[in-house]
């Protein structure tokens, strides 16, 4: 299990980005973070990484507190950050250089077998569009098996049709191994694909503001009714998390909320 | 009609361009020298130009030959090539060495960047004097400049290509877990590569020009050597066979130094890769 306890973060020039974030997240379970710019999002999700280390407050993994990078703990950056030098496959298995290259090889292969790109292995990764480098990125963070895997906003630098791809190929993924997913984003519709639990946050200083289960069986529907619900709720959470007037209309939300019962 | 054939011809011409391949595609190089040296040739032999001065291609290739003849040519380079070599791999280690530590420790570069880089302002044939009274006039003092010569552009290239390094895929070897010696190996020196490369070269082009000056200020053997004594002998044909060679052997190295490290940066997303 993950938790959160009271992570603060106070930048050397005085900027408080988190303020007393705690959280709970279950072996398996799918939170979405997601939130405004600057409110924290990031930072939360270095500070659980260990990249960076929380001014206030720990990070527990398994009853463990997380200080630096974690063996457990897997990460997939907004950019691929593939490394130039090594081939695909090198790079898929940059995380299990210490195993023993019989094992290496055999992970790698049903690695990217898995996102689809066995044909890319021994292409340098300049040879690969923005959706590929992602998904060599993910089996990179996956192959060393990790508990938990953090994603920071890793879907947001492409274009739509490839984002819905890269979410569902994410969940099937997932559906291997069930690892624990952190997964930092501000699109609402991709939060509510993928999440079982959505942290609202505010900024100024970042903290959660509200959260939402989403209880939808998988895979979801994106034109469903309750798929529609869940996006009103989250985007009336947002905008009451920024203290405007609220634009989605909250009596809406509780008509609708009514009628939920079929869901 | 005329929209057509004019998109053709570039094409057209690519085509061309393209049909030459792996071999042809150099010697274009070649064109240009060539055809000049055959036009000059001619202008001395239908008497429109003395050729005293300025050899025509059969002179200076006879006289060539004739240095090759008596060996003197395979001497003068040879100790010319060996006093590269020497500085060069002197320059080399010690730009290295001095470029990795203040590149990966903010400490050091603050503590020698600032001497270095004056040192750097100083012209470098402003040492041959004292590198004379302190190494001699024979080859100590030669090869100190050379090395001066080679040290500068290796001791930046390796620094800035060390601080430039992208922090985003460090953070990668250190989500990772990579101890320092691993993200040296697996993350830093190949991200260096590619500048480390260029900077040899570099340094490789600035030990031949100092070859140069050390040899001209005093030698008795050298492919400098072989420059002055056809000066002061009035035998511009020996001047420019030694610079041919100095050419040629020049491009030869650089050429070696590229070709070798060729196959460590196949992953580079270059301009232009043929």
């Amino acid at each position: 299990m993950l938790t959160l306890e009271r992570v603060g973060k106070t930048y050397p020039n005085g900027v408080r980005a988190l303020e007393s974030v705690s959280l709970e997240v279950e072996p398996g379970e799918i939170v979405a973070v997601i939130g405004g710019s600057g409110c924290g999002k990031s930072t939360l999700l270095r500070a659980i990484s260990g990249l960076d280390t929380p001014s206030q407050g720990r990070v527990v993994l398994d009853g463990a507190p997380v200080t630096r990078p974690h063996e457990k703990i897997g990460i997939i950056f907004q950019e691929p950050r593939l490394l130039p030098w090594l081939s695909v496959a090198d790079n898929v298995g940059f995380g299990i250089e210490d195993r023993p290259k019989r094992e290496r090889v055999e992970r790698i292969g049903l690695a990217l077998e898995r996102v689809g790109l066995s044909e890319k292995a021994r292409v340098w990764p300049r040879e690969l569009s923005g959706g590929q480098a992602q998904r060599v990125a993910i089996a990179r963070a996956l192959v060393p098996r990790p508990e938990v895997l953090l994603l920071d906003e890793p879907f947001s630098a492409l274009d739509a049709f490839t984002r819905v791809d890269l979410q569902d190929h994410l969940l099937a993924l997932w559906a291997d191994s069930k690892p624990t997913l952190v997964h930092v984003t501000h699109d609402v519709d991709e939060a509510i694909v993928l999440a079982d639990r959505v942290v609202v946050m505010r900024p100024r200083p970042g903290r959660i503001a509200d959260e939402i289960v989403v209880d939808l069986p998988r895979p979801r529907d994106r034109q469903s009714a309750a798929f529609d619900f869940a996006k009103r709720r989250i985007l009336a959470a947002l905008d009451r998390s920024l203290d405007r007037t609220v634009t989605v209309d909250d009596r809406e939300t509780r008509a609708a909320a009514g009628q939920a019962m079929w869901w | 009609m005329t929209i057509a054939a004019a998109e053709a011809t570039p094409q057209q011409r690519k085509a061309g361009f393209d049909r030459l391949g792996r071999y042809g595609k150099p010697l274009l190089g070649l064109v240009l020298p060539v055809v000049a040296a055959a036009l000059w040739e001619l202008a001395v032999r239908a008497g429109l130009a003395s050729g005293r001065l300025v050899p025509p291609p059969s002179v200076i290739f006879a006289t060539f030959w004739e240095l090759a003849q008596a060996g003197e040519l395979q001497r003068h380079a040879s100790a010319t090539c060996s006093r590269v070599a020497a500085g060069f791999c002197i320059g080399v280690v010690a730009g290295t060495l001095a470029g990795a530590i203040t590149g990966y420790s903010a400490l050091l570069r603050r503590l020698l960047d600032p001497t270095l880089q004056a040192l750097r302002a100083i012209p470098s044939i402003a040492w041959v004097p004292l590198f004379i009274l302190w190494f001699g006039i024979f080859e100590g003092s030669k090869i100190t400049l050379i090395s001066v010569g080679v040290f500068f552009p290796v001791y930046l290239g390796i620094m800035g290509a060390i601080m430039s390094v992208d922090r985003k895929l460090v953070e990668v070897g250190r989500a990772f877990r990579l101890s320092d010696t691993a993200m040296v190996r697996r993350i830093l020196l190949p991200a260096v590569l590619p500048a480390y490369i260029l900077a040899l070269r570099s340094g490789l082009g600035l030990g031949w020009m100092f070859v140069v000056a050390a040899e001209l200020l005093g030698a008795s053997e050298g492919l400098g050597f072989l420059l002055i004594d056809g000066q002061q002998l009035g035998k511009p044909a020996q001047i420019v066979a030694a610079i041919v060679a100095f050419a040629v052997i020049g491009k030869t190295t650089d050429w070696i130094v590229a070709s070798a490290a060729a196959p460590f940066l196949r992953w580079e997303d270059a301009f232009v890769r043929r």
